[in-house]
């Protein structure tokens, strides 16, 4: 009998939705390049402007606002060093790739729940005349936080200041529409909602326009250049479509994630669940177990095949604490021993159980260890 | 959650399919190879590759460092020298911006400091572009004129070094006619005069040898979809010892030694190392047979085709290269009489404009054969049987398309 294996680290990467695998294998199958003039050029360049609307219509945007991109940390490159706007304000939860891209952006305090500070951005934005951008993810990866972004649109267009969003981890788990986002730019990402990874999109909403990072054979309108990279463009659309008309199993997810919660609070007494308080992605639980490290826990839980995370995959390799975490203002023992579980749309209530049954025991040995 | 569904390999005929592919610098077919060793990672083995904590990503990431291995052993580099982009064109810029601006922000005390790129007028749009951007950020760019053959000039590249000279960027084979540069003298000459060499290898990896040691090379641009694989994905070529420092374009995880951050997608990767691997093992074999079709399709060409004219030096090209021009005839009407057959003119980046190649312009082709130029790309798949049809059905298409000039021109009033 081959071992239980269960998979909950889905806002690292989710697996590849059916529909977006046979989409990949059959644009691998085919030949052309979409700037070729033809058949098989032109061929290439149909699907890829099929893929375009399919992008568009997960998020109710104009198909002329997706610019293809290698993936949501280009995207977010491509937001705030393409617009090239002199002042750049990001949230201090923002995913290490919107912090990296602009190491010299001023940095918006958070609330206890990870909520941006409304009143704050106010006050910079009115204390400064200089065209400023502003970025705000819509759900954050690590607790799964989603932000008022409706109210910081309106405070960044009375300040006539562009908005970025980062909705890489909310596309395909919350429904969306760009206009009820209200951003002018938005970052997705395929791998995260089932398609492959190694594609994403920016989208431009049309007040502002990114000026090419990736510079070359004019690609993409001008906005990202280098051959297109067709497979991805496919298995992004197939996984947009599927997500889109799955969106509604997302309800069961959330129960699933209640229930997790509910049983493991009960189960622990002093165990936390950050940012319980507010609105979260139906999905993602950011999970404390007081004196146990977050690198223990996820450890013994791959030892008895449960995969979670602590923190951000990107920055799991890494041992240090969580600056989303500690933007919060959690305390630095409790954030210690936070980890990430992320749910999706093939996790049964099997896969909960199995996480309880290792988490519960995990404690229970470290209780007797402890006493 | 059950087991992810594997992705059955489908079965490819390619073969009787109409047009025939002669278009492989634009962009090569999958190797069927290639496909399979990387399906698993889009299902069962999906894990993101920076989720060191759990099986799913060990899988992910050591399938990664096999690739990385395979592709640095094509080019005599070190594994711990590639990182993954995704495509040669995110390479150049990288290679060129990320050098300019390490170097801006890190001057060398003492002496002038480096601030001259040297690049040739014939470049990819992508490297000319870059060097473009970086001429308004204040670098000194020279773009070298290259010989009627296409190659780079020595004498001139040597009198073009100096002290401040940071970059040079070569080329190693040319996109649309196909020319092999003199990678080893370049760098020979760059290393002499302390300058970083950087060459486009998108055409040539794969298809040549190349050997960053012998050849002195630096930084180095690499495509998965010239050479057999996939789409979205490349490498840059970085070298370690004495270390070449750059700047990231893409910042944030800190993935690939902080040079390139972004979830690295493992699929392509995967597909990027089985290219190389099946490239190094079968260069030296199928250059021989490709060039043996080119040289037959050429001749052919050259003798039903009176007054034609083959661009570009006719020994050091790529075995699969053909770039001719047809006087007397537009390139785009010899496209469109033969629509059997998947050819370009010029490059696919900028075959969509009607412009005449800057390239065969910078070779010194009046703009007539510039605008009569074609290209046809053979590979890996490419058959006998194709090159002899393609043979006739230029032949045809060129005859028709003449004698429709003559009648044309007949048909006008004397003057």
């Amino acid at each position: 009998m081959t071992r239980r294996e269960t998979y909950l680290d889905w806002n690292a990467t989710a697996p590849l939705r059916p529909e977006a695998g046979a989409a990949i294998t059959a644009a691998l199958l085919r030949c052309g390049n979409p700037s070729s003039v033809h058949r098989w050029g032109r061929a290439a360049r149909q699907s890829v402007e099929r893929a375009r609307e399919a992008v568009a219509a997960l998020i109710g945007a104009a198909p002329e606002g997706i610019v293809f991109v290698s993936g949501g940390t280009e995207a977010n490159h491509l937001a705030l060093i393409g617009t090239g706007w002199e002042r750049i304000l990001v949230s201090a939860v923002e995913h290490s790739s919107v912090l990296g891209a602009v190491p010299r952006a001023e940095r918006v305090a958070v609330d206890g729940n990870g909520i941006v500070d409304l009143a704050r951005l106010n006050q910079l934005l009115a204390g400064d005349p200089r065209p400023a951008i502003v970025s705000v993810m819509l759900a954050n990866n690590e607790t799964g936080v989603i932000q008022p972004v409706a109210e910081i649109a309106a405070i960044t267009q009375a300040h006539g200041a562009l908005f970025h969003c980062d909705a890489v981890q909310a596309a395909g788990k919350l429904p969306l529409a760009a206009a009820r986002i209200g951003a002018d730019l938005i970052s997705l990402s395929a791998h995260k909602l089932g398609g492959p990874p190694g594609i994403g999109a920016l989208v431009v909403t049309g007040k502002a326009e990114p000026t090419a990072m990736i510079r070359g054979g004019g690609q993409e309108r001008g906005r990202r250049a280098g051959s297109e990279n067709l497979s991805g463009i496919a298995g992004f659309a197939a996984a947009a479509e599927a997500a889109a008309a799955g969106i509604a199993d997302y309800e069961r997810v959330r129960q699933l994630r209640d229930g997790l919660e509910r049983a493991a609070i009960a189960a622990v007494a002093d165990a936390v669940v950050i940012g319980a308080g507010v609105r979260r992605l139906p999905n993602t639980t950011a999970l404390a177990l007081p004196g146990v490290k977050a690198e223990t826990q996820v450890i013994a839980l791959d030892l008895d095949g449960i995969m979670v995370s602590a923190g951000a995959a990107c920055s799991s390799g890494k041992v240090g604490p969580s600056h989303v975490l500690a933007a919060m203002g959690i305390a630095p023992e409790i954030a210690a021993a936070t980890i990430r579980v992320s749910l999706g749309w093939t996790t049964t209530e099997t896969d909960i159980a199995h996480f309880l049954d290792a988490w519960t025991a995990l404690h229970r040995r470290h209780s007797r260890r402890a006493a | 959650m059950s087991a992810t569904t594997a992705i059955a390999l489908p079965k490819i005929d390619r073969h009787n399919r109409l047009p025939i592919y002669l278009d492989n610098q634009s962009t090569t077919p999958l190797d069927p190879r290639v496909l399979e060793a990387m399906l698993p990672y889009f299902t069962e083995h999906f894990g993101n590759p920076h989720s060191e904590s759990h099986v799913y990503g060990k899988n992910a990431a050591a399938a990664i460092e096999a690739a990385r291995a395979d592709l640095a052993r094509l080019v005599g580099a070190d594994p711990r020298e590639i990182v993954f982009t995704s495509g040669a064109t995110e390479a150049n810029n990288l290679a060129l911006k990320g050098v300019a601006h390490f170097a801006r922000a890190h001057p060398i005390g003492g002496g002038e400091p480096r601030d001259q790129i040297i690049t040739l007028a014939t470049e990819h749009k992508c490297v000319l572009e870059s060097a473009a951007a970086l001429a308004r950020e204040g670098f000194a760019v020279d773009y070298l004129p290259v010989e009627p053959s296409g190659l780079v000039s020595l004498d001139r590249l040597a009198a073009a070094l100096t002290d401040r000279t940071l970059l040079v960027s070569v080329m190693a084979a040319h996109n649309e006619i196909g020319v092999i540069q003199p990678l080893a003298e370049i760098g020979a000459l760059c290393r002499a005069r302390g300058a970083l060499f950087h060459s486009d290898a998108a055409q040539a990896a794969g298809k040549i040898p190349l050997d960053v040691e012998a050849m002195k090379i630096d930084l180095m641009s690499i495509s998965g979809h010239k050479m057999y694989g996939p789409k979205g994905v490349g490498a840059l070529y970085v070298r370690r010892r004495p270390r070449v420092r750059l700047e990231p374009l893409i910042d944030g995880g800190g993935q690939e030694r902080g040079l390139r951050s972004g979830t690295l997608p493992t699929p392509l990767c995967v597909g990027l190392g089985r290219a190389a691997a099946l490239a190094a093992a079968e260069m030296a074999e199928e250059a021989v047979r490709i060039r043996g079709l080119r040289d037959r399709l050429q001749a052919n060409l050259l003798r039903r085709i009176g007054g034609l004219v083959i661009n570009g030096d006719p020994e050091r090209r790529l075995p699969g290269n053909l770039n001719m021009s047809v006087p007397g005839l537009s390139a785009p009407d010899l496209i469109d009489a033969c629509p059997s057959i998947a050819m370009s003119t010029g490059s696919a980046c900028t075959s969509a404009t009607v412009e005449p190649s800057y390239v065969l312009r910078a070779l010194g082709l009046s703009e007539e054969l510039a605008n009569a130029s074609i290209r046809l790309g053979l590979g890996r798949f490419t058959t006998a049987a194709e090159v002899d049809f393609a043979v006739d059905a230029l032949a045809a298409a060129t005859t028709r398309l003449r004698a429709d000039r003559r009648m044309t021109d007949g048909a006008e009033p004397p003057t």
